[in-house]
């Protein structure tokens, strides 16, 4: 590309990518998730998955989580960008190899198959808390909490056993022991 | 009992307690209960443009040249899209803006109504924040919030979305206090031992210089003064991004003039090969860096901003001090006098080598340009502009283009404030409205917005409202009948392929100024033109100056896209003398 036709420049090395959780507590107001969710659209940045509810009714607080992959230079701005935002309060960030934070997603699985294949499609989740939902002669949906990647991997192998619809949400996060982040 | 305003009465209410003078608009449906209080203010005045862009623009005109915010009003639908521009405009080089638009009903709000958008979604990526206010109890909190946040940290635009029967609705007012709190986002973010640092640094330094931007600007007139301060106590050279001239003095000798694309020799090698760059308030633009992988690459690096999220974005910098640029400075100051009492003097010989290379530099003389005597070059239409100016205390806006480089690289500049371009948007049209405002600011001030043809045209019709309110603006207009700068990439870039570049039906520009009511000059000849910009200078009205310059000209020096600063390339005559074909130049 060096000759280019171009009236800008060209792009420089490229450092390597890592994926971050990132945390942001804002005010829990009308668009607050569109200027967030339109930062990170706007300056072509990643977002893998989004988790967001209200955590604290009294003073309007969200908390949304946001998994992202970018180099250090994209993630140190994605942090940087989202403090200048005037709802925001703070921003964590974690590397999702980060043993002192724990980080969870749930899903929902819809099993259609006879009892024998249903019994075994309990089983094979029995390493990831599962939760009978709902249950009928033919079908259930049960409930996991894991990591991204073993919820992926169960996705596919659970295909066998009558797995027919999948809803999953983003992941969470919070960090292990006493500490909790300022 | 308390009394009750109507939602209308608030928002003046509030105008009027922050201080506002003038506010900039368009009228329409959604706006008419704010416009029906306009009688009842008499502290404020409302300037009538001809379209909501000019509206911003020229309220970025007098916000940039005032360093207060500036207020625009506009109406719902194609009033806040038009605006739009010039909300981008000033995010970009940030400048305080207060955009009010108004906005439908609110029970209409969603249904696709007349004249609806959704302005706060249109607006979201090119403001500070913006607000639609759903509660007439909360307007009031919201507009004086809105001026906060325009104007704390790093300033920029901010818009209150006003829906037309919260206008109606009433509520009361509590006078408001001007409490200096900032908004919850802290500014000054440094420490002592950052300041020790950096004054170590400056204390080894062989081969070091100033990179200074709008940040000195936007901190205000105190920022100036210490900068000047600094730069003289240390005798370091200076050079100067597009939107901080005049932060230092252009006719000072420790000057190197402006940096980037089109900045001179001596600035672009020294940024090259200095050992210190001290950054104080520019943002590593791409047009100041050229090839990121390249830029500077011996020197430490320090980064002065009020602004975190500018560090490190473009490129990695050693020392990063976060914080306003007048504190930052007096701290700098403070500490260097304190510690370091007989700098100057022990620095001399230590950087006597750097003064020598620069010098070097300078005698390239990359500035320089091929006189004529046919036909006006526009560099020396500046340059004469210049010289029948600079004792007075003018104002200089521009447009987008070649015209506007000319200016920054001719016109010397010796105070912040005076010069309002639009940098980082690089909005055509933006010189006009924008020297309309900066003349509602300062009335009895000279204000010359330098222009190209094609630019002006894009906001012409503001001329109108020049004439209205008697503003004298003199529009200086550097004909050549093409988009100069695409003209220039497509010569240099594109086999000169000239694809669109050519205005062929331009206007008379004499002819227009009569029918707008103004006056029109025009020059065409090198003996003529001190003459004729003295008849402008002397005329108390509005004037478009019709100056033909050479259809050819070409803007140099300039560092070629994807190159690093040491390999500029230099005007004409220098050319000759190194013999650059035609060829080399195209495959730049």
């Amino acid at each position: 590309m060096a000759n280019s036709k171009s009236a800008y420049s060209f792009a420089g090395k490229k450092q390597k990518p890592d994926t971050h959780i990132i945390v942001v507590w804002v005010d829990n107001e009308a668009g607050v998730l569109a200027r967030v969710v339109g930062l990170f659209s706007g300056r072509g940045y990643n977002i893998e998955s989004l988790a967001v509810a209200e955590v604290d009714q009294k003073q309007n607080i969200s908390r949304i989580t946001i998994v992202t992959t970018g180099t250090p230079q994209v993630v140190n701005q994605i942090k940087l960008q989202l403090k200048k935002l005037v709802p925001v309060h703070k921003v964590a960030d974690f590397k999702r190899e980060d043993k002192n934070v724990i980080f969870k997603e749930m899903a929902l699985f819809k099993f259609v198959a006879n009892n024998g294949k249903l019994n075994k499609a309990f089983e094979a989740c029995k390493n990831f808390n599962p939760v009978i939902l709902d249950k009928t002669n033919k079908s259930n949906v049960i409930q996991i909490t894991a990591l991204r990647r073993e919820i992926d991997s169960m996705s596919k192998n659970l295909k066998k056993f009558g797995l027919v619809s999948v809803s999953r949400t983003g992941a969470v996060a919070m960090t292990r022991g006493s500490e909790i982040f300022k | 009992m308390p009394k009750f305003y109507s939602g209308a009465e608030i928002v003046f209410k509030c105008l009027e307690d922050q201080n506002v003078s003038h506010i900039f608009g368009y009228p329409g449906g959604a706006v008419l209960p704010i416009y029906d209080e306009l009688k009842n203010f008499n502290s404020i005045k409302h300037i009538l443009v001809r379209h909501e862009q000019g509206a911003g623009h020229a309220a970025e005109g007098y916000a940039r040249s005032t360093g207060k915010p500036g207020v625009l009003l506009v109406t719902s639908g194609p009033g806040a899209t038009n605006a739009v521009t010039a909300l981008t405009d000033a995010y970009m080089d940030s400048v305080p803006l207060v955009c009010i638009t108004g906005q439908v009903p609110t029970h209409l709000i969603g249904t696709d109504a007349f004249q609806e958008c959704d302005t706060t979604g249109i607006t979201r990526p090119c403001t500070k924040h913006n607000w639609l206010v759903k509660d007439v109890n909360d307007l009031a909190e919201i507009m004086h919030k809105a001026f906060e946040v325009a104007t704390t940290g790093r300033p920029g635009p901010v818009l209150v979305d006003i829906p037309k029967d919260i206008q109606f609705q009433k509520s009361k007012y509590k006078n408001f206090k001007n409490n200096k709190k900032l908004n919850g986002k802290s500014h000054n973010n440094y420490s002592q031992k950052n300041i020790d640092e950096l004054i170590n640094l400056i204390s080894k330094a062989k081969k070091p210089i100033f990179y200074t931007g709008g940040g000195v600007i936007n901190s205000g007139t105190k920022a100036s003064e210490l900068l000047r301060e600094l730069v003289y106590t240390t005798g370091f050279p200076i050079t100067s991004t597009l939107q901080g001239l005049g932060c230092f003095p252009a006719d000072d000798n420790q000057f190197l003039g402006m940096l980037g694309m089109h900045g001179t020799y001596e600035a672009n090698n020294a940024m090259y090969s200095c050992d210190l760059m001290i950054n104080v308030g520019a943002r590593f633009d791409d047009r100041i860096t050229g090839k990121i992988d390249e830029f500077s690459p011996k020197s430490k690096k320090v980064h002065i901003d009020i602004d975190p999220s500018s560090i490190n974005k473009n490129v990695k910098v050693d020392l990063a001090i976060v914080g306003d640029i007048k504190s930052v400075l007096t701290t700098t100051l403070k500490t260097f006098k304190k510690s370091k009492k007989n700098f100057s003097k022990s620095n001399k010989s230590q950087i006597s080598n750097w003064w020598e290379q620069i010098q070097k530099w300078r005698s390239k003389r990359s500035l320089d340009y091929i006189g004529s005597e046919e036909t006006i070059k526009p560099q020396y239409a500046i340059e004469r502009l210049y010289e029948l100016t600079k004792d007075k205390d003018t104002y200089i806006t521009t447009e987008v283009g070649q015209h506007q480089m000319w200016a920054a690289q001719h016109y010397k500049f010796n105070k912040p404030n005076r010069w309002m371009t639009s940098g980082g948007l690089g909005t055509m049209g933006y010189g006009l409205p924008a020297a309309v405002g900066v003349q509602i600011a300062h009335p009895k001030k000279l204000v010359i917005d330098i222009a190209g043809e094609a630019s002006v045209l894009m906001t012409m019709q503001e001329m109108s409202t020049a004439v209205q309110y008697n503003l004298p603006i003199k529009i200086f207009i550097l004909n050549n009948e093409y988009m100069g700068m695409v003209r220039q990439w497509q010569e240099l870039l594109h086999d000169k392929n000239y694809s669109e570049s050519y205005t062929a039906a331009l206007p008379d520009f004499v002819k227009m100024a009569e029918a707008y009511g103004c006056v029109g000059i025009r020059a065409k000849t090198p003996e003529e033109l001190d003459d004729k910009i003295i008849e402008m200078l002397n005329t108390d009205r509005p004037v478009i100056f019709d100056c033909l310059v050479d259809k050819q000209e070409n803007c140099f020096p300039m560092i070629p896209s994807g190159k690093p600063h040491n390999q500029m390339l230099l005007g004409p005559k220098d050319q000759k003398e190194k013999k650059i074909t035609g060829k080399g130049r195209t495959l730049v």
